[in-house]
Order: structure tokens, then C-alpha cells, then sequence
């Protein structure tokens, strides 16, 4: 219970730190934004004052302000929601993210549940046809897929199947000239449009089949097994119930890997595809030089992936009860 | 033969009478077959100081015993040799993997290094617009749209991407070691800080992170070096949790435990200690940080969010995609050739690593190790390597 709340109080407490990195880059870094913003604005206005309030409402700084009084300004700005108004999209920070949040977790949610079962079903079959034909051609596959970025791949699946086959859109999210609403024509037009960006981040996972092979190596050495064997228990049953369920453990520590770099490889992913999501519009406020959206952007994904990584420390301790706290005698 | 014996002896031998010495078993009759050492024990026995605990004070403190053969500089040379050189290569000799990956980065330095010599640098407008791959022997690699030859630009991207890839997974591996080696054997508020501050940056997402600091830091990213250390901000956490945890299992080791009893500096037990024990585990991982800080690089290029100058695959990438490689067949190779490349050395680092793996493994080791004897092979210890790279 302790380890719970002292786990729940080091996730806000890296929110926290990720809010305030974002005040401190955007206040002061060399040519920092906001002044960069008030000198190339204030000219234009007739009275250059109102440069200070624009700065204000868009990035919730005012320059004016001392540091520490912008800073709480900033903070309580940041805990009501209001992270400020993009520059280039033209509406609040908080609206374009709420649109794009649903997107992103879709296809990030999709692409971790099917890389992980899938590798965790082929790691558990490649242990235990060990060294067969299906082992070397599945582990040297493997071993290729972690040598190709996902981008890449992601570049090659998208001229296959989307420009030379057309089986599958080229951008976009949502099928368009449809009614947008709970029907079957639109969940299956979204499904098809999140069919490439799953598939390219689930190809690329081929790692967590290694590790799960790797694994059942392990687990396939221990006696229980022979005597599964033994009762005559047949293969399928003995991989996926006996060697998988003590071989995904250690799997675990590899998923919440998984959730960090899936979120930032949704940024890449979402460009490729054009799919508008939270990274699509953090590369867009980057190119544009948009500050608030692009603190804004980093700030959600962070969020995002400090409440996923939560869930998942918190429920390993009830998958695994040697996880936890210790205590240990200080040198 | 301890030195205490031959010096300690019968110059000031007088008569005072039976100590408590005189029921003590002398050790060095024990421990030595030496027959002068049993006469020279008698004679002994009768003068040195008597300890509060019945043992004598000078002559058989283990701090003081010594081998019976100096070891030379020479010895120590061959020892090194042997463990570093001569058994990983005879290892690595045997292993398809080692000489796949060594050929791979081979083949990669000769380029950085002698082809940025043998290909020269091109320009716009250097051959026709959009040559294709293996047409002429002008271009063999095919043209760009505005007619610079691929290959060209592909040869001299390497050194760059080589630097920036060293820089990184040097500080990735130096930071993460740091981190994970001073919490996890220091403990208690040195563990909570660095813990804290390692959390952090795990919980924080790499790439964005990377991202932010790139377009905010565009001024002082001039160079792969910086840009390397700047790809790595995102990658040491990881590393830093990985070493804490094998840290927390080896802080009480025996071996630890007597070099924190003999009062040695909590830096000589650090690198003199620990560090060794986990090497295996931080060559791997440098493998793995290298490889990972290309596909960052490549990533953010591709972005364009890091400012380029020149030449780059993934600027090339970049350039290619906007040209609309992706639809038109004849721009096609402009695409692949940076892929291939990036790949490439990708997976020469994959089976660089595995490699190594195999050179640390134990087992393996003691079959090519030529002068180790048996005591060095602890049964128990066998699979240790192997779990550890397996976490």
C-alpha cells in the first residue's frame, strides 16, 4: 500500500517536473520563444504593449512578469487545462489535443495489444520447436525486423499496399464522405485507415518475440514440463498454458519499455501516414515554430505515458508479489 | 613462504620462559610443508607478542600474506592478454556472427575513412535528373532529382552518422553506468536522488523529448558529437535502471563486503570491484545504445527537425519522400539506397552484440581459455551472463 502511493506520487511528481521543463525551455533557453515571439509581433501591433498580453494568452507567460510569478501563472494555467493557443492551427492548445488524444491511444493501444500477443504466442512456439526450421526461419526474421527502423518500414509497407496495391489509404484517419458517428461504415473505414500504422508497429516488434523465446529457452529446461509431457498433454497446451505463462513475466518490464518508445514512435508514425494524432500536430508546430502546441503536444504525451507506465507498475505488483519496495542498509 | 618467517627469527631468541604460544597450534606448520618452517616456528613461538584473543599479531594476518611468486609485469601483461585479447578472439574466431558484424562495421569505417577519398563529393546537377539504380557507371547508384549522384551522398553521410552514433552510445553508456552504479551500491538518500531523477527520464518519452531539445537547442547543435550526446539525453535512463538492479545483487558479495571492511574508498570499490563484474553487460548494451541513436538520428532527420548542412540518409530519406518517392518508380532507389544503408549497419551492431554476448558467457569462455584452471570455473555461475543479458 505505501509502495502504491510512493509510485502514484513519483508519477505527479515527474508531471510536475515535465511542466516546469517545459517553462523552463520556453523562458530560457537562448533566444527564447516568448521573447522571440513579443520582438517579432510588437512592431506590428499599434501599441507594442499589447505584444506582453498576446504572449500571455498564447503561451500563458507574460515576460513582464518576474520568473517566479510567471511561473505560477504558468502552472495554475496548466492545471486548469489551459495550455495556451496555437499559433498556426488556430484554436486552443486543449482542443486540438482532446481531438487528437482518441487517435493516438487507438492506434498505439492496437499496435502494442497485437505485437505483444502475437510475439508472445511465435516467442513460446520458436522455444519450443527450438532449433527446427520454424525456429531458425522465425529467429533470423526477428533478427532482420530489429535491424530495419519502423520507419522504414513503415515507408516500404505504405508504397506496397497503399500507392502500388491500393488496398489501403494513403493519410488520413477517417474515412471521408461518410457520416461520422457510430455506424458501420465509419468503424470499418477507421479500422481501415489504422490497418498500415498498426502493422508497421507491430512488424517491427518482432523483438518481443526473442525475448519471449528466449524466455521459454529457459522454462522449457524445468521438470514440470516432462511431466506434462508425461500426462500426454498435447503441444499447443503445453507452449501457450505451461512455457508462455512463466516465460511472460519478464515480458512485462519489456511492455512498459514497449509504451514509452510506442508514444514516441507514434510521432514518426503519425507523419508518415498523415494520421492526426498528437504527434502529427507536435511535427506540424514544430515546423511552424507553433511553441504553445508544441509544449502542449510533448506535455500530453508525457502524461500519457507517466498514467500508462503507472497502470502497468502498479498491476505487475499484483502479477508478480516479489515486486516491490525494499529496504536497504545505506554506505 | 611469508617473509615474517625468515625475518622475525633467532637473533633475539633468549629463555622466557612458556607463553600461552606454547599451546597454541602454530599455523604455519599447517599451511606449510616447508620443513624449515617447523624449526623456524619453535624458535619463534617464544617471542612474538601474545594477543589478547591467544593469536599472534604479525605473523599470520591474512592483510599480510603473500604469494609464494612475485608476479612480474610481464605475468600480468600475459593476463591481460589472455582474458581481453586472446580468448574473446579465439571466441569470436569460431562464431559466424562476430565475423558477419565485424565485416559489416568493416566495411562501414573503410568508407567513412578511405571512400570519402575514392568517391568525390557531388553537386547539384552533377548527371541527369533521376538516374536510376545500376543504369550507368557514372552514377551507379542513380541521380537525385536535381542530379546529384547518390552514391556520393550516401559514402559521405558515413563518417558523420559513424561519429554521432560513437558519441552517443559512449554517453549513453558512461551516464547510465554512473547513475546505475553510485544508487544502486551507495543505497539510502544518494539511491532516492539518482533513482528519482532516473524515473524521470524514463517516464519521460524519448523522442518528443529529444524532439523539443533539438528545435530549442537548434543554435548549439552544430556538430554529430553534440548532436550524438543530445540523441542520448533520451536513451541512458533505461540503462541506469538496468545496472542499479545487477548492482543491488552484487553490493554484498563477499568480495564487496571484505573491500567495504578493509575500508577502501567507495570509488576503488566502484571501478575496481563492481565495474568489472558488469561489464559484459554495458559492451552489449553499447551495441544496442549505437544502434538505437541511428534510428533516432535517421528519425529526426527524416522530421527535419535537426538542421542539416549536408548530406545525410536521413536527410536523404527526407528529400526523397518529399519528392514523392513513395508513388513515382523512378525515384525509388533515391529512397532505398539510405534505407539499405541505415539497415546495414543496424544489423551489423544486432550481431556485434549477440556476438559478444557469446564472448562473455562463461561457458563458452572456459572452452577457449588456455591457461585458466579448474578453480575458475564456478559451476554455479555458468548461466550468470546469460540471464543478465536476457533481463
Amino acid at each position: 500500500m505505501n509502495w502504491k502511493i510512493r509510485r502514484l506520487g513519483q508519477g505527479l511528481f515527474t508531471i510536475w517536473a515535465v511542466i516546469t521543463l517545459a517553462f523552463v525551455l520556453t523562458r530560457m533557453m537562448p533566444g527564447n520563444p516568448v521573447d522571440a515571439f513579443v520582438a517579432q509581433i510588437g512592431p506590428e501591433l499599434d501599441n507594442p504593449q499589447e505584444a506582453y498580453e498576446l504572449a500571455e494568452i498564447y503561451m500563458n507567460i507574460n515576460p513582464e512578469d518576474p520568473m517566479h510569478i510567471a511561473y505560477m501563472d504558468y502552472m495554475v494555467a496548466m492545471l486548469q487545462g489551459d495550455m495556451g493557443y496555437s499559433m498556426s492551427q488556430n484554436d486552443t492548445v486543449a482542443a486540438i489535443m482532446a481531438d487528437a488524444i482518441p487517435w493516438t491511444l487507438f492506434v498505439m493501444s492496437w499496435a502494442i495489444f497485437i505485437g505483444f500477443v502475437v510475439g508472445i504466442s511465435l516467442g513460446a512456439l520458436m522455444a519450443y520447436w527450438e532449433g527446427t526450421k520454424f525456429d531458425v526461419a522465425l529467429t533470423s526474421y526477428a533478427t532482420i525486423i530489429t535491424s530495419i527502423p519502423f520507419y522504414v518500414l513503415a515507408l516500404l509497407l505504405l508504397i506496397t499496399f497503399a500507392y502500388r496495391l491500393n488496398w489501403f489509404p494513403t493519410a488520413g484517419r477517417r474515412p471521408t464522405g461518410v457520416e461520422a458517428g457510430f455506424n458501420l461504415p465509419f468503424i470499418l473505414g477507421i479500422i481501415h485507415h489504422a490497418t498500415l500504422p498498426v502493422f508497421s508497429m507491430f512488424v517491427a516488434s518482432g523483438a518481443a518475440s526473442l525475448t519471449m523465446r528466449g524466455n521459454s529457452v529457459r522454462v522449457l529446461g524445468e521438470d514440470y514440463l516432462r511431466v506434462a509431457r508425461l500426462r500426454g498433454l498435447p503441444d499447443r497446451t503445453i507452449a501457450v498454458r505451461y512455457v508462455a505463462r512463466n516465460a511472460i513475466l519478464p515480458m512485462y518490464t519489456g511492455l512498459m519499455i514497449a509504451i514509452g518508445t510506442m508514444f514516441g514512435g507514434a510521432i514518426v508514425l503519425e507523419e508518415i501516414f498523415a494520421y492526426r494524432g498528437m504527434g502529427y500536430y507536435m511535427i506540424q508546430a514544430v515546423r511552424a515554430r507553433d511553441y504553445p502546441l508544441m509544449m502542449g503536444a510533448f506535455t500530453v504525451i508525457t502524461i500519457a505515458v507517466v498514467i500508462a507506465l503507472l497502470i502497468a507498475d502498479l498491476t505487475y505488483g499484483k502479477i508478480d508479489p516479489r515486486a516491490g519496495g525494499e529496504d536497504r542498509e545505506a554506505f | 613462504m611469508k617473509p615474517s618467517e625468515d625475518d622475525t627469527p633467532v637473533a633475539d631468541d633468549s629463555d622466557s620462559g612458556p607463553s600461552v604460544d606454547a599451546f597454541v597450534p602454530a599455523r604455519e606448520s599447517d599451511s606449510d610443508a616447508d620443513a624449515d618452517a617447523v624449526s623456524s616456528s619453535e624458535s619463534d613461538d617464544a617471542t612474538t607478542p601474545v594477543r589478547s584473543d591467544g593469536g599472534t599479531v604479525d605473523r599470520d594476518s591474512p592483510f599480510e600474506t603473500t604469494a609464494s611468486v612475485a608476479e612480474t609485469r610481464n605475468d600480468r601483461i600475459d593476463r591481460f592478454l589472455e582474458e581481453y585479447i586472446r580468448t574473446p578472439w579465439s571466441i569470436l574466431r569460431s562464431d559466424w556472427r562476430a565475423l558477419a558484424s565485424f565485416a559489416i562495421i568493416g566495411i562501414y569505417l573503410i568508407i567513412a575513412t578511405v571512400g570519402v577519398y575514392l568517391v568525390e563529393p557531388t553537386h547539384p546537377g552533377q548527371g541527369a535528373q533521376l538516374v536510376g539504380a545500376f543504369e550507368t557507371w557514372d552514377h551507379p547508384l542513380g541521380t537525385t532529382t536535381t542530379g546529384r549522384d547518390v552514391l556520393s551522398m550516401t559514402v559521405h553521410s558515413t563518417p558523420s552518422i559513424l561519429i554521432m552514433m560513437a558519441s552517443g552510445a559512449v554517453f549513453t553508456v558512461v551516464v547510465g553506468t554512473f547513475f546505475g552504479i553510485v544508487a544502486g551500491y551507495k543505497g539510502g538518500m544518494v539511491d532516492t536522488v539518482l533513482s528519482s531523477i532516473t524515473d524521470i527520464f524514463i517516464n519521460i518519452p524519448g523522442l518528443p523529448l529529444v524532439i523539443v531539445l533539438a528545435t530549442l537547442l537548434e543554435a548549439w547543435i552544430t556538430n554529430p558529437v553534440t548532436l550524438g550526446v543530445l540523441l542520448a539525453v533520451a536513451a541512458w535512463a533505461g540503462l541506469a535502471r538496468a545496472i542499479r538492479s545487477q548492482v543491488l545483487t552484487l553490493r554484498n558479495e563477499s568480495f564487496v563486503e571484505a573491500a567495504r571492511a578493509m575500508d577502501m574508498p567507495t570509488r576503488w570499490i566502484l571501478l575496481k570491484e563492481i565495474l568489472p563484474h558488469l561489464m559484459p553487460y554495458i559492451v552489449v548494451n553499447m551495441a544496442n545504445a549505437a544502434r538505437r541513436i541511428i534510428f533516432a538520428a535517421v528519425a529526426l532527420y527524416f522530421l527535419g527537425v535537426l538542421p542539416f548542412s549536408d548530406a545525410n540518409w536521413g536527410v536523404m530519406l527526407d528529400n526523397a519522400y518529399n519528392s514523392g518517392a513513395l508513388y513515382r518508380t523512378d525515384a525509388l532507389h533515391w529512397l532505398l539506397v539510405p534505407m539499405i544503408a541505415i539497415s546495414g549497419i543496424a544489423m551489423g551492431l544486432i550481431l556485434l552484440a549477440q556476438s559478444l554476448d557469446q564472448v562473455f558467457n562463461p561457458r563458452i569462455r572456459a572452452r577457449h581459455q588456455e591457461i585458466g584452471d579448474d578453480d575458475e570455473l564456478e559451476p554455479d555461475s555458468e548461466n550468470d551472463t546469460k540471464d543478465m543479458m536476457n533481463v
